[in-house]
């Protein structure tokens, strides 16, 4: 290689590095179409957090409107969501199941003591293989699924009342929750 | 009218920032000397000014000075006075006004101990600091002034985050800074000797102590973090990989490359274009964590600040400093050759080794930190890279470099020879797979991890001291007492085996802490007993009380072993009325072989509490391994003859001119 151009290659990491940068500050895409929405559900069965023995099977949610939310006690973002989604819960409103995606059973339950749990089962997945299947860039990620089994919603990213508000809610008027 | 006088002087330093910048330059390009004399008066007002300003700004909060609103929307007259003056830290402008402060004393101290460089290359210094000054006082004067008013002033302020409300954040942010601005100097020197066309032995010689200096603090500075976050934020953790930790982290393992990096560069003369690049690196990092933090691009526990402006400012500022050192590297480093050659074995390539280590692990670091932003550049939306990556890529990177610290001090120079490391290792080695063996048994929980975690540990403890062993009695001369020879090892070399020293001990720290930590989250009614191996810890119910601007419950906690007590531990749950905020105060009884840690959780039925009680072992190791590291860096500071050298080497190069 010519030597001068060698010399030239931290400023180029640099300038890709600054191009993400400038991309990040201005863009705040929360919301991308995911291959997923539109089409069934991944089945899958996983163990109940701290129900030892117990399994969660996803067929089982059939003719019930659910949401799955993936989070991890590790998740800082998931932090941000949770008092919405403690909200949430109160209202009683919708069925929300939590995936403890890549998380270790103790400490994930060490978290819904510490800040309440808003789900009505925990299922974990601590390998992050329901996570593969679900095409999860990452937590927190929240699906929507309907009567039929089939994910009408993803959102990626902390949920916020906007996100709630005009998306969730609308979808699930339609969806006749 | 005092806040004004802040804002007057923080105008001016600008101003007298912009001459410092520049002016001496053209000086030095034109070899007008009126014009180079400048450097060292306007870098003294300028820094002066600014701490001036500092100073105004302190005054402001213990005066409880609502008219300013950056007091008050992060002070309160309720609020103790020791918390009043760290809250000029507490929120994003003062922050800044802390960064450039410390620069200022970075540049009076540049300005008076470098006395013994060559002239122009002193003054390219002092104006390439004065060029980073005036980026980051454009920055705090046009999008975070510090001295806004607020005008009618506020009642009462809306006080500190309750989070901030602690000893260990009144002193972790100056001294953090105190490592991540030190880094400006090491880059400074990078600028100035490129814009010279010299590196040399003395370039990396004049280097070696500031960039000792700026790792010592960052060190300390990230050890007092993880300390705060162990005992504050009641999860007991002491590391989370938050970006806010990895922004202090990065510039941290590119630092211990440089300064690994610049010993060769100064005994050999080889690695040059490499120290220069480590250079740059470091405070292009030190730069990007405080993009990172100040644009809220990431979402952090630390995140104080959201506003595109301020990350749009930064950014620039990014690309004018770094992309200014990078072009000026990539248009002058061909030049600068190669220096001595070295064979495959020698302990320039044990010390390559450790760069290139180091290197990529700082690299992972960045990738990971970096990664849920260039997700959500490319729309795929904010999400969270946690431990699990950390952990994994990390450790693998750095166990082989840990392993390879044991053996480079022993190597020779230019030429060693694996037999004979191995002949003056084989004891260390002996010593650390025995260990590696026996102490997972005798602990009573075999894991992987903890045997390659003690192997390393033990492994460097004992390496280190085979080599003070073996530096010892090469060093023997014939009639001299034991005592005569420990005074001939040049304090520098002890600094080395020390910082050293701190390696193995925060890696048994850790290894142990990781290994054999053991939790437990319970219901407990007043005197339950809850019981952990031979420790039971009794509650004794929990009572309200009033501090200063909270109300507390504070949990009573009998520890004892065998029936007899150990300590008594006053966990407590602060509610701060003012921000609404409840806090969890975790109460700790620190112990050599183990930390006793209880923290309440929430109230429950009649006088019961959630509580949760952890048993550490060995977690003061992790902080007390930094603190041996640090203390390294102050003995080879302190190393006389090297100070001596420096001067004969200045008056010679002088000379030379």
């Amino acid at each position: 290689m010519n030597r001068t151009l060698k010399f030239l290659i931290p400023l180029a990491l640099f300038l890709v590095a600054v191009g993400f940068l400038t991309k990040g500050l201005f863009l705040n895409p929360r919301e991308v179409p995911s291959p997923l929405v539109g089409k069934p559900a991944p089945p899958f069965t996983a163990p109940i957090l701290g129900e030892a023995g117990k399994r969660f099977n996803s067929a089982d949610m059939k003719g019930q409107v659910w949401l799955l939310n993936v989070w991890a006690s590790w998740c800082v973002a998931c932090r941000e969501e949770h008092p919405l989604l403690m909200e949430m819960a109160q209202t009683k409103r919708i069925v929300m199941h939590g995936l403890a995606y890549k998380d270790i059973d103790a400490e994930s339950q060490q978290v819904l003591i510490a800040m309440g749990n808003p789900y009505n089962k925990v299922i974990t997945d601590p390998d992050g293989k329901i996570g593969i299947d679900y095409g999860v860039y990452g937590v927190p990620e929240t699906y929507l699924i309907d009567k039929a089994g089939i994910i009408r919603y993803k959102h990626i990213g902390p949920l916020t009342p906007e996100i709630l508000l005009t998306k969730i809610v609308p979808l699930l008027k339609e969806l006749g929750v | 009218m005092i806040p004004f006088i802040g804002e007057l002087s923080l105008i001016l330093a600008f101003i007298f920032a912009i001459v410092q910048g520049t002016l001496p330059l053209a000086g030095v390009w034109k070899n007008k000397t009126t014009l180079m004399n400048l450097a060292v008066p306007t870098a003294r007002i300028q820094s002066l000014l600014i701490l001036i300003s500092f100073a105004v700004l302190m005054y402001s909060f213990y005066a409880n000075d609502f008219s300013v609103l950056y007091v008050a929307s992060t002070s309160n007259s309720q609020l103790p006075t020791m918390y009043r003056l760290a809250a000029v830290w507490g929120g994003h402008e003062g922050s800044m006004l802390l960064w450039v402060a410390i620069l200022s004393i970075w540049t009076i101290a540049v300005t008076m101990f470098a006395n013994n460089l060559p002239n122009t290359f002193k003054i390219r210094l002092i104006a390439v600091m004065g060029l980073v000054s005036v980026g980051f006082l454009a920055f705090i004067l046009f999008t975070s002034n510090p001295f806004d008013r607020l005008i009618p002033a506020a009642l009462d302020g809306r006080d500190l985050n309750p989070l901030l409300q602690d000893p260990g954040m009144v002193f972790h942010p100056p001294v953090l800074y105190m490592g991540y601005v030190g880094f400006s100097v090491a880059f400074a020197f990078a600028i100035a000797a490129l814009l010279d066309g010299r590196l040399d032995n003395a370039w990396a010689r004049w280097t070696r102590p500031w960039t000792t200096v700026a790792w010592m603090f960052l060190t300390l500075g990230i050890a007092f973090g993880s300390k705060w976050a162990y005992y504050e934020l009641g999860w007991g953790g002491w590391w989370f990989w938050d970006a806010v930790e990895n922004a202090s982290f990065m510039p941290w393992l590119v630092g211990t490359a440089l300064i690994h990096s610049l010993a060769v560069t100064e005994k050999r003369g080889a690695f040059k274009v490499w120290t220069v690049l480590l250079s740059i690196c470091a405070f292009s990092l030190s730069l990007l964590g405080t993009f990172l933090v100040r644009s809220g691009v990431l979402t952090s526990v630390h995140a104080f600040a959201t506003d595109p402006s301020r990350g749009l400012f930064i950014l620039l500022y990014l690309v004018i400093v770094i992309g200014g050192a990078l072009l000026l590297f990539a248009l002058r480093a061909p030049n600068v050759g190669l220096g001595e050659k070295f064979d495959v074995v020698s302990r320039e390539s044990f010390l390559l080794a450790n760069n290139v280590v180091l290197a990529v692990a700082a690299g992972s670091v960045l990738l990971g930190t970096m990664y849920p932003l260039l997700i959500d550049a490319l729309g795929g939306g904010k999400i969270s890279v946690g431990p699990p990556y950390f952990d994994a890529v990390f450790v693998a990177i750095m166990a082989p470099g840990l392993f390879l610290m044991g053996l480079g001090p022993l190597a020779k120079w230019k030429k060693a020879s694996i037999p004979e490391i191995g002949t003056r290792l084989k004891l260390a080695a002996v010593i650390s797979v025995v260990s590696a063996l026996l102490v997972p048994s005798v602990l009573g929980k075999i894991s992987l991890m903890v045997t390659v975690g003690v192997f390393i540990g033990v492994w460097i403890v004992s390496t280190t001291l085979i080599l003070l062993q073996n530096r010892i009695k090469t060093k023997q001369i014939a009639g001299s007492s034991l005592i005569d020879n420990f005074k001939a090892i040049p304090l520098a070399f002890y600094g080395m085996l020390l910082a050293h020293l701190g390696i193995g001990v925060f890696v048994l720290g850790v290894t142990l802490v990781k290994g054999y930590e053991s939790e437990q989250d319970l219901r407990m009614e007043v005197n339950d007993v809850a019981k952990i191996g031979d420790l039971s810890f009794t509650f004794q119910g929990a009572q309200k009380i009033q501090g200063p601007n909270y109300t507390s419950s504070q949990g009573r906690f009998i520890v004892s072993e065998d029936g007899k007590q150990i300590a008594l531990l006053y966990p407590e749950k602060r509610f701060y009325p003012v921000q609404g905020a409840t806090m969890t105060e975790a109460d700790i009884e620190p112990g050599v072989f183990k930390d006793l840690y209880v923290s309440l959780g929430e109230p429950l039925e009649k006088g019961a509490w959630s509580v949760r009680i952890y048993i550490k072992p060995f977690v003061q190791w992790i902080w007390a391994g930094c603190i041996i590291m640090a203390l390294g860096g102050l003995l080879a500071l302190l190393d006389k003859r090297y100070r001596i050298a420096n001067k004969n080497m200045a008056a010679k190069t002088e000379e030379a001119f």
